[in-house]
């Protein structure tokens, strides 16, 4: 135990010491953050619109009164055809472009539904939907006012088109995404890299003919950043809260085992790679383009797996935070419990064990 | 101090790599107290020998013994017993020395009164006591090596295995980790060390020459020379390798 102890604290010097392993343990994380938590908390304020009303009847002005007074927005243009969109939101000169159908009013009087479509700018995808939330929200309000509370209410259909954009995700994803991508830079990629390091060095050796036994140099090697990468799903979590109000429906004690699981999944990984690699810059090199934009791209985190082409849809399944962002965006966000994700679960539990093996084998093979 | 107490045997030891044998049945005893000089050009297989002998690799086939312990079956005791330091430096540049030497004393299983009386005595040793909270890395190569050795016999060993340890180090500096080394040996600890500096075989008790994964001469440097006709062990490696 003292021997594990002196060299916990041997790897702490390590980790402490060097300015870019900080960097990338605490910097990283909370840089992501707070980008995207930027885009999150991108105000609505005096957005610039463009109404096209082709039916310019009482209650399309009323509406468009509405809009225009409620400070959310400012009229910029008013395009009297559809050629002129495109140009009005390449030059952003608007941000999202309304359009009343003809025979509004008439339509809501007479058959108890009128259409509006909302054309959104998703070049900035969070900042547009946005607009559309706050768009549809005052339309909403209006029809009420307007029609009172005890009728049955008209509908308003809302055609919302996200231009540039077409597939718009909600901005809430980013945060059970982005733990899977921080667990795995710090947990798979620092793993890989401190072991390298070590073989790198020369003092691999050292450690493997003194007295400590391999399992306890790895668990050395491997436990700090065990450690480190719980504080840091909890931080994740704990700013995701508080800071942008994404909450955990589900179990918390479920997320949290989970969050565990995928540490574990990740460390075999580091360990695994490790044991392919001799020096730090292609330990670094493979974890960059092996695992990091496989965790980036082809996750889920950004591009959601169903509009992949088929052949990556294919590769997504061997690719460890696409189960894990799913078990999360389960339970954080619809309140899933296991009933809903043991089948990842399980995945995710296979990969540690084929990991794991695999690292045990090529350990042995190196001996000989 | 030499004793014909072996410390080390080999029998038929064997390492194949695919096709290529790296040690061809080496067959030799290493006595306690001496300082056993495996001598050879690179790629003669000494790295091999000593590695498999540390327990960092397993041989193909052969019976050995390290201090006492059986190769195969015991290689935690042989661990408990033995120091090493490899070709490569091996010693922790971004800690302190004090921090070295904590760590590598703490892998040993030393206590804490053990440690800290054999710390502030090597320290003192080398002249480094005031250096203690210096990084390893600001220091010169000469002062890391002897460092590293000093480091590599802190749990007192009975055998420390020196692979190539002055690779690279300038003649007075190499004379003075020789002194080390000397002192080691006073202690009752067991040298084996590898070396293509012929200077330094001459330091040896008994120096076994390699080549091609086979030891083609092994003997006391002085019989050597006399069996060779020749006035150094210079001399003797060229009659040898030729």
């Amino acid at each position: 135990m003292n021997r594990f102890l002196a060299f916990l604290q041997k790897e702490f010097h390590h980790i402490f010491r060097d300015p870019r392993t900080l960097v990338i343990l605490f910097g990283i994380p909370i840089a992501q953050l707070l980008l995207f938590g930027f885009v999150l908390t991108n105000e609505v304020r005096n957005v610039k619109i463009a109404v096209v009303d082709h039916s310019k009847d009482y209650l399309s002005i009323r509406m468009t009164q509405r809009l225009l007074s409620s400070g959310f927005f400012q009229l910029a243009a008013t395009p009297s055809s559809e050629s002129e969109y495109e140009g009005l939101f390449r030059s952003g000169k608007v941000k999202e472009i309304i359009v009343f159908e003809p025979d509004f009013g008439r339509r809501i009087m007479k058959e108890g539904k009128a259409g509006i479509q909302l054309i959104a700018d998703a070049s900035e995808p969070n900042a547009a939907q946005l607009i559309v939330n706050y768009t549809t929200a005052i339309a909403n309000g209006f029809v009420k006012d307007e029609f009172g509370q005890n009728q049955k209410l008209p509908g308003v259909d809302l055609k919302v088109r996200m231009l540039f954009n077409e597939d718009m995700r909600d901005a809430y994803n980013f945060i059970p995404g982005l733990i899977a991508v921080i667990l795995m830079l710090i947990s798979a990629m620092m793993t890989a890299i401190t072991i390298t390091r070590e073989k790198e060095t020369g003092t691999m050796e050292i450690l493997l003919a003194s007295p400590l036994k391999p399992i306890q140099i790895i668990l050395g090697k491997v436990v700090p950043y065990m450690i480190l990468s719980i504080v840091n799903a909890l931080v994740v979590l704990l700013l995701g809260y508080f800071v942008f109000e994404v909450p955990v429906v589900g179990s918390l004690a479920l997320l949290l085992g989970e969050i565990l699981l995928f540490i574990f999944l990740a460390l075999s990984l580091g360990i695994l790679i490790s044991t392919f690699v001799d020096n730090q810059v292609t330990a670094l090199a493979m974890s960059g383009f092996v695992l990091m934009l496989p965790s980036i791209l082809l996750s889920g985190f950004i591009f959601p797996v169903k509009n992949m082409p088929i052949p990556l849809q294919i590769l997504s399944n061997v690719i460890p935070p696409r189960w894990f962002i799913e078990i999360n965006r389960t339970v954080m966000l619809k309140g899933g419990g296991l009933e809903a994700i043991w089948p990842n679960t399980l995945i995710l539990m296979g990969m540690s064990v084929l990991f794991i093996f695999i690292s045990i084998r090529k350990f042995k093979i190196r001996l000989q | 101090m030499i004793t014909r107490e072996p410390v080390i045997t080999v029998k038929n030891m064997v390492k194949k790599f695919g096709n290529f044998v790296a040690n061809d049945h080496l067959n030799f005893e290493v006595y306690k107290g001496e300082i056993f000089g495996f001598i050879g050009a690179n790629g003669a297989g000494k790295t091999t020998a000593i590695r498999i002998l540390c327990g960092l690799s397993t041989p193909t086939s052969g019976v050995m013994k390290v201090a006492g312990y059986d190769i195969y079956r015991q290689t935690e005791k042989i661990k408990q017993n033995i120091g090493y330091m490899s070709q490569k430096f091996s010693l922790y540049e971004d800690l302190t020395i004090y921090e070295n030497i904590r760590f590598y004393g703490g892998v040993y299983g030393m206590n804490m009164a053990e440690r800290k009386a054999r710390t502030a005595e090597m320290l003192e040793r080398l002249e480094l006591t005031e250096y203690e909270n210096r990084k390893i890395g600001d220091l010169p190569l000469g002062w890391k090596q002897k460092l590293a050795f000093s480091i590599a016999i802190l749990h007192n060993p009975k055998i420390v295995f020196l692979d190539e340890p002055t690779g690279g180090v300038d003649p007075i500096t190499r004379r003075q980790f020789w002194n080390l080394i000397y002192e080691a040996v006073e202690k009752g600890i067991t040298v084996f060390v590898t070396t293509h500096y012929m200077d330094e075989a001459e330091y040896c008790d008994r120096v076994s020459i390699m080549a091609d994964g086979k030891i083609v001469a092994l003997d006391t440097p002085q019989k050597l020379k006399e069996q060779y006709n020749a006035s150094n062990m210079d001399e003797v490696f060229l009659k040898i390798a030729r």
